[in-house]
């Protein structure tokens, strides 16, 4: 075999010449797209500042309690997002693989309803398990993903195997699994949830406080050092051009800036007076003059969407599934020439989408300490809708992870400023609806020029 | 003498039918070691399909392939890459949205000691074969689907000579590109052939297929018309069993020679 690549001249067009920040970019390898989802975050961000301190008359650079950037604020939305945040990872699978799924709403309201019932009546009353064991928790939460996996493992079945459309299979199961979750109680909500239970919703309890959250934060940049450096060990074993050092050192540095100043916002909301005095009560503790800060630090929920977010990432990029996904997404066809099990992949990714309803469901559930039948309402919609703002393309084959985790944050910073701002419900969903047209619109202008 | 040898494959009667129409039927033809067997024919002539029939992406209705003498199961396409049969189809096949490494691993990933697919290893090695095929290729980090005619060409036979195939169909491999790689395809074939691999071409450049093949097969309307070593016809003739079914002499007729009027 004879190897010519060595001294071969590229047969690539000219290239145009790049500015400055083209330069930049080049060098860094930063995903443009991504660039310009954080910079719109940003922008709605400061947006609603603004508009919330002109409202009260106050200066938009200073602390106020009661605009839109405070800590308080910051961190209410992220719990908020977490539970759409979590399904939009899988919904970026199924739409990659040119699939819907309309049900995860009312899949995720059966599943909460199931894990209500599960850890109020049937742990409790069935099995015996004394209230308060530490065991329920578990068990309702396996009992839900269980249940997520089998609604999962169905739907795709029908989808792969019997080839009915997905958008009608998942149509018929928004439908369906809704009247199911009517059927656990016959409607009844059930409350409160267990104790334990509760914690994965967040709250004051449910976070895990300051000195873990720093833990957690630094080992999540000792993580990003890591990756950086086997990244470039990885080039240099094949002799492949490395980036510069210092496009390394400025991505190491502004991705460990972002997390800690995550941790940094999260650190800074404290406990509420009521709570904290009852703790103190508890704990035989004097309030010292001024009260007691106690940091919320990060919330449980936050926690799981972001571990959730970095297995799904996993999966998508690093395995063969993940690869395969994608093959299918772009030609099913020649996937299938290829060997590769195209029936087996997409009955896998709608389980993978039903295990991630069910810990949404767990969250939101938890969250609002209580199952009712409605949890999750439309909650499909702004799953979906989180994927395509974050660049899913709905004609398969393209789409990123973490792309639909910032869109479901934007949406949901969306949704919480407009209620700080005291805008009624009919035109925040104009709103939203508008956003979500406009943001696909941008998406595909970007594309024809990239 | 090649009555005694064992071909590399043998298609025996094979049919099929897309709804009314017979794509391919009762069609036979074998494939020896380092040989090179043409297929012609006219546009739906049925050659495509026919082949499609020996990588498993159809399913025949009725017939049977065997390889090295024994009876081949192949239902899909995953047992033809077992019994070592590599394609390049018309259609090239190609999943857009990945590069070229992904594309040419499709389905056989080298994967790292912690089962994580190891794209580095694989674009140094899409980067040795590509460079067999196409030494100015460079474009190694975007989506085929950015790539030219001719490059996603190269692409896809470079996925087809990868993996040691022993046999090797070539559907139409050098319709998109140009004068130097097409060459370069051919000195392709010439090696793959030196190294006892079989090979079924497909194309309609009647040069090629005297330059590169030993046998001609014609198939016209489903039906094999006749097979024939190149040295023992002219290009004429093989022109008259393409457009007019006349199988000539120097050719094994085929059930769909035409019948002289008696
Ligand atoms: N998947 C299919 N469904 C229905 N009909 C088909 C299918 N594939 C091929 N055919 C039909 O079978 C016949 C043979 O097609 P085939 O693709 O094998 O022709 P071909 O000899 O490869 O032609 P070309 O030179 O144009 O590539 C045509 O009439 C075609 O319409
Ligand atoms: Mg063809």
């Amino acid at each position: 075999m004879t190897d010519t690549t060595t001294n071969a001249p590229a047969d690539r067009a000219r290239t145009t010449e790049l500015t400055p920040i083209g330069r930049f970019l080049k060098a860094t390898e930063i995903d443009t797209r991504m660039l310009g989802m954080v910079g719109a975050l940003l922008l709605i961000w400061i947006g609603l500042q603004v508009i919330s301190s002109l409202r009260l008359g106050v200066n938009p650079f200073e602390f106020d309690s009661r605009t839109f950037l405070t800590f308080r604020n910051l961190w209410n939305l992220s719990v908020q997002a977490s539970a759409v945040a979590i399904m939009a990872t899988g919904m970026v699978l199924v739409i990659v693989m040119r699939n819907i799924d309309l049900s995860v709403g009312s899949a995720e309201g059966l599943i909460g309803m199931v894990m209500g019932f599960a850890q109020v009546h049937f742990l409790v009353r069935t099995v015996g398990l004394e209230l308060g064991n530490p065991w329920i928790w578990a068990l309702a939460l396996a009992i839900g993903i269980a249940l997520g996996l089998v609604i999962g493992a169905l739907q795709g079945f029908v989808i792969a195997y019997m080839e009915v459309p997905a958008f009608i299979v998942t149509l018929g199961g928004l439908l369906i699994w809704r009247g199911a979750a009517w059927w656990v109680t016959s409607g009844q909500t059930i409350a409160p949830l267990d104790a334990t239970f509760q914690l994965m919703g967040g709250g004051p309890q449910g976070a895990i406080g300051a000195t873990w959250s720093w833990i957690v934060g630094l080992v999540a940049c000792l993580a990003v050092v890591l990756a950086l450096l086997n990244g470039r060990q990885q080039r240099k074993r094949f002799k492949f051009p490395l980036r510069p050092l210092w496009a390394e050192a400025f991505l190491g540095a502004v991705t460990c800036g972002v997390i800690l100043g995550a941790i940094w916002i999260a650190n800074s909301y404290p406990w509420p007076i009521g709570i904290v005095r009852r703790y103190a009560e508890a704990n035989g503790i004097t309030i010292p003059e001024g009260g007691l800060f106690i940091a919320h630090g990060i919330a449980i929920p936050v926690l799981i969407a972001v571990a959730v977010g970095i297995v799904m990432t996993f999966v998508t990029n690093r395995t063969r599934f993940g690869r395969y996904v994608f093959a299918i997404g772009g030609n099913p066809e020649a996937a299938n020439l290829a060997g590769i099990n195209t029936r087996w992949i997409t009955m896998k990714v709608f389980m993978i989408m039903g295990v991630l309803a069910a810990i949404s469901a767990a969250v939101s559930s938890a969250r609002l300490n209580s199952a009712t039948n409605s949890l999750g309402t439309l909650d499909e919609l702004l799953v979906i809708a989180a994927a395509v703002i974050g660049g899913t393309s709905l004609a398969g084959g393209a789409g990123t992870v973490a792309g639909a985790m910032l869109g479901a944050l934007l949406m949901q910073s969306l949704q919480s400023g407009m209620v700080l701002l005291n805008i009624d419900t009919p035109l925040q969903n104009i709103v939203v609806g508008l956003v979500l047209v406009v943001a696909v619109w941008l998406d595909t202008l970007y594309r024809k020029r990239v | 003498m090649e009555q005694t040898r064992i071909p590399l494959v043998d298609l025996k009667n094979i049919s099929i039918a897309f709804g009314g129409i017979r794509a391919v039927d009762d069609a036979s033809v074998d494939l020896y070691p380092g040989e090179v067997v043409a297929l012609l024919g006219h546009n739906g002539a049925g050659k495509s399909t026919l082949i499609k029939i020996l990588s498993g992406a159809y399913k025949r209705d009725s017939g049977a392939i065997f390889v090295r003498g024994e009876e081949a199961q192949i239902s899909n396409p995953r047992d033809a890459k077992k019994y070592g049969i590599e394609t390049i189809y018309q259609t090239l096949a190609l999943a857009d949205n990945v590069d070229a490494a992904a594309n040419l691993f499709l389905g056989r990933e080298i994967m790292t000691a912690y089962g994580t697919l190891d794209d580095v290893a694989m674009e140094a090695e899409a980067r040795k074969v590509m460079g067999r095929l196409n030494p100015r290729f460079q474009r190694f980090k975007e989506p085929v689907s950015k790539l030219s005619g001719g490059q996603r060409q190269s692409v896809a036979i470079a996925r087809a000579i990868l993996f040691n195939a022993r046999i090797l169909i070539m559907d139409e491999p050098t319709a998109a590109l140009g004068p130097q790689e097409t060459a370069q395809v051919g000195e392709l074939v010439k090696q793959l052939k030196a190294d006892g691999i079989g090979i079924f071409l497909i194309s309609h450049d009647i040069h090629d297929v005297f330059d590169l093949a030993d046998r001609v097969c014609v198939m016209k309307n489903g039906q094999v018309v006749g097979t024939a070593r190149t040295q023992d016809v002219t290009k004429d003739e093989v022109l008259g069993m393409i457009i007019l079914g006349k199988c000539p002499p120097g050719a094994i007729p085929g059930p769909g020679a035409m019948q002289i009027a008696a």
